[in-house]
């Protein structure tokens, strides 16, 4: 929840959390070392000084610390986990839906846990879906088109495999398909930035959403123009969003770029916890404008109702999420942060004292 | 065999040969992206050129592309007999090295698999790099002063007098290094399929050009900034080849001969320059 100056509170649903394990314990191999040193990398070069991590608590903070930083110092109010398996770099998985789960049955009202297919995993993975979903009752999920499998270096979501998957999804209520499409996590070949695939799909599966993670970025100006044409294809601003702070310029023609092809009501914001945290970034977004050059030339604007939409309103509509219920729900559990919040503070000024 | 350095001269050569080489996403030069750490001499004509990406986990068909393109790049001088290109801490450094070695291709490299066509890659990144290199020359003549219909209507050569000083000549031979991907006639103004690009559709041409610019420029901040980070050193400078520059009057026998200015209300609607 962020307060406004004018004291309205924006209801703030992160499109976009991790809680791995990559401690050196659970890395299987030299690829899961280099894997959250990538990961790291991103955090060390776009955080701000003051909230930079050592590299042993970024890889394994914890639940304690994830609840801590996206609910009691960070300003959301409920949190979706995309997981990312990876069981050939890590023991037990970097990112599992079975371990996000876990944190869910603790604060079932915070979190909403998506699942992930690979659907080179042909008929055996459809089973495994159709378990997962039940489970977890799942209304979203993940995906990796770029992940090399054995020979195969990558998969197109317009694959005869992948269209079952994408019909099984439809079928279990699974209407949200996040699709990473965007800086290099893992190797990548000729078709793995490549956003077209998302045209097809979006066309044929018109009851499901297409959320573009990172929004293409690496091909952004591709991107654009598909989503644009697409009723159900939204963009994700996990990456896109941390530019914030140290290049705003780049921030801000991106933002107009996104905004004037797909409109407000098309934009989830997300931290991409634990790479950044949700305290900063929405500060910084809450307190963005927009230079006047660019505004001008785009025609977008980015006030208070587009920053709501974005943080929170357009997710709770794809998630099919009561906002005012949600608030609900929720009242004890932030009385409880808010007495949290009250001690520290309380404690603070008695160690000045 | 042991390895020495190079002798001065022949170091400037090969350095001279891999500045051309690009990174084919980012567009700019694998030296001045600091990705070539050393050039060393192996006996008096062979090279072995190191190279490292910013991250374990860049796109090996990129990877594999640069270090092909080094290889034959250095190939070229004439005292050279053999080229031995390194990449190191890349999680297909191995395969990539040995495939370069080789002179195979990607797909021998990485196993038969259909995708792997590197060649049908490598066009469409040297479209981006047509489209963002004519994006910045075009930010710099509008600028300067002169008018859609005036653009439109020039040939490749007559670029040379309206770009006077040492930073509008980089800019122009950055484009005309690439005019020749696109096709078509002598025009020097032509969209990817080689088609002359009309003044009145020139200001949405190059907000959508934009775009390319912004990606590219975007991946260039992340990839400086992750390199930056994995090896411990300062970030190389981004380098924005859109830039204002002070404008150039027309030379006066190219002015007479080209038509009147846009409509006021036309010119009105040109972006402005803000990369």
């Amino acid at each position: 929840m962020f307060k406004t100056a004018s004291g309205e509170e924006i209801f703030i649903i992160d499109g976009h959390i991790h809680n791995w394990n990559a401690s050196k314990a659970n890395q299987k191999n030299v690829h899961g070392e280099q894997f959250i040193n990538c990961f790291y990398g991103y955090h060390s070069f776009l955080s701000p000084k003051e909230k930079l991590w050592s590299l042993e608590k970024f890889e394994h903070y914890g639940t304690e610390q994830l609840y801590n930083d996206l609910f009691v110092d960070g300003y959301d109010d409920m949190a979706i986990f995309q997981p990312t398996y990876l069981k050939d770099f890590y023991v037990d998985g970097f990112n599992t839906t079975e371990q996000n789960a876990v944190l869910k049955e603790k604060h079932p009202n915070r979190f909403i846990v998506n699942g992930a297919f690979d659907p080179r995993d042909e008929e055996a993975g459809l089973d495994a879906l159709d378990e997962l979903a039940a489970t977890h009752k799942l209304k979203g999920v993940k995906l990796y088109t770029a992940e090399w499998k054995g020979a195969s270096r990558g998969y197109k979501l317009t694959d005869p495999w992948a269209q079952k998957y994408l019909e099984r999804c439809e079928k279990l209520g699974i209407k949200n398909i996040h699709v990473h499409k965007g800086p290099t996590i893992l190797p990548l070949d000729k078709d793995a930035f490549d956003v077209t695939d998302i045209d097809h799909v979006a066309t044929d599966f018109q009851n499901l959403n297409f959320i573009v993670e990172h929004c293409g970025l690496p091909r952004l100006d591709d991107f654009c123009w598909i989503a644009t044409q697409e009723t159900n294809v939204y963009g994700g601003l996990a990456v896109a969003l941390p530019f914030i702070r140290k290049q705003p310029k780049y921030f801000a023609q991106i933002i107009s770029q996104l905004l004037m092809f797909l409109g407000p009501d098309k934009l989830l914001y997300g931290s991409d916890y634990g790479i950044w945290t949700p305290d900063w970034l929405v500060e910084d977004f809450m307190a963005f404008e927009l230079p006047e050059d660019i505004s001008k030339e785009s025609g977008v604007t980015l006030d208070l109702e587009v920053k709501k939409k974005i943080l929170g309103l357009n997710a709770a509509r794809l998630y099919g999420i009561d906002i005012e219920v949600q608030k609900l729900l929720l009242a004890s559990e932030r009385a409880d942060v808010d007495a949290q919040k009250k001690l520290r503070a309380e404690s603070l000024i008695a160690v000045a004292a | 065999m042991s390895a020495v350095r190079v002798k001065p001269d022949r170091a400037g050569q090969v350095q001279a040969c891999l500045a051309t080489v690009m990174d084919p996403e980012l567009d700019e030069s694998v030296t001045e992206l600091g990705f070539v750490t050393e050039v060393e001499l192996i006996g008096d004509s062979e090279v072995r050129v190191s190279f490292r990406l910013p991250t374990y986990w860049c796109a090996a068909n990129f990877a594999f592309l640069m270090a092909d393109d080094m290889r034959t790049a250095v190939l070229a001088l004439p005292w050279v007999t053999g080229v031995q290109v390194h990449l190191g801490e890349h999680m297909y450094a191995e395969a990539i090295n040995r495939g370069v070695a080789e002179g195979a291709n990607f797909q021998t490299t990485f196993g038969a698999d259909s995708q792997g066509d590197l060649e049908s890659l490598r066009r469409t990144f040297l479209l981006k790099a047509f489209q963002r290199r004519q994006a910045a020359l075009l930010d710099y003549l509008l600028g300067a002063g002169y008018t859609a219909s005036q653009l439109v209507l020039l040939e490749t050569a007559a670029l040379v007098p309206l770009c006077p000083d040492a930073e509008s000549q980089n800019l122009n031979e950055r484009y005309l290094a690439r005019r020749a991907v696109a096709g078509g006639g002598k025009e020097a103004f032509v969209n990817t399929e080689g088609v002359a690009i009309l003044a009145e559709a020139l200001p949405g041409y190059l907000r959508d050009l934009r775009r390319v610019s912004i990606n590219a420029e975007f991946n260039g901040a992340l990839c400086r900034g992750l390199q930056a980070v994995r090896y411990g050193e300062a970030a190389p400078q981004p380098i924005h080849f859109i830039r204002r520059l002070v404008p150039t009057p027309l030379p006066a026998a190219l002015t007479a001969s080209l038509p009147a200015a846009l409509p006021a209300s036309l010119s009105a609607s040109l972006p402005t320059i803000n990369i």
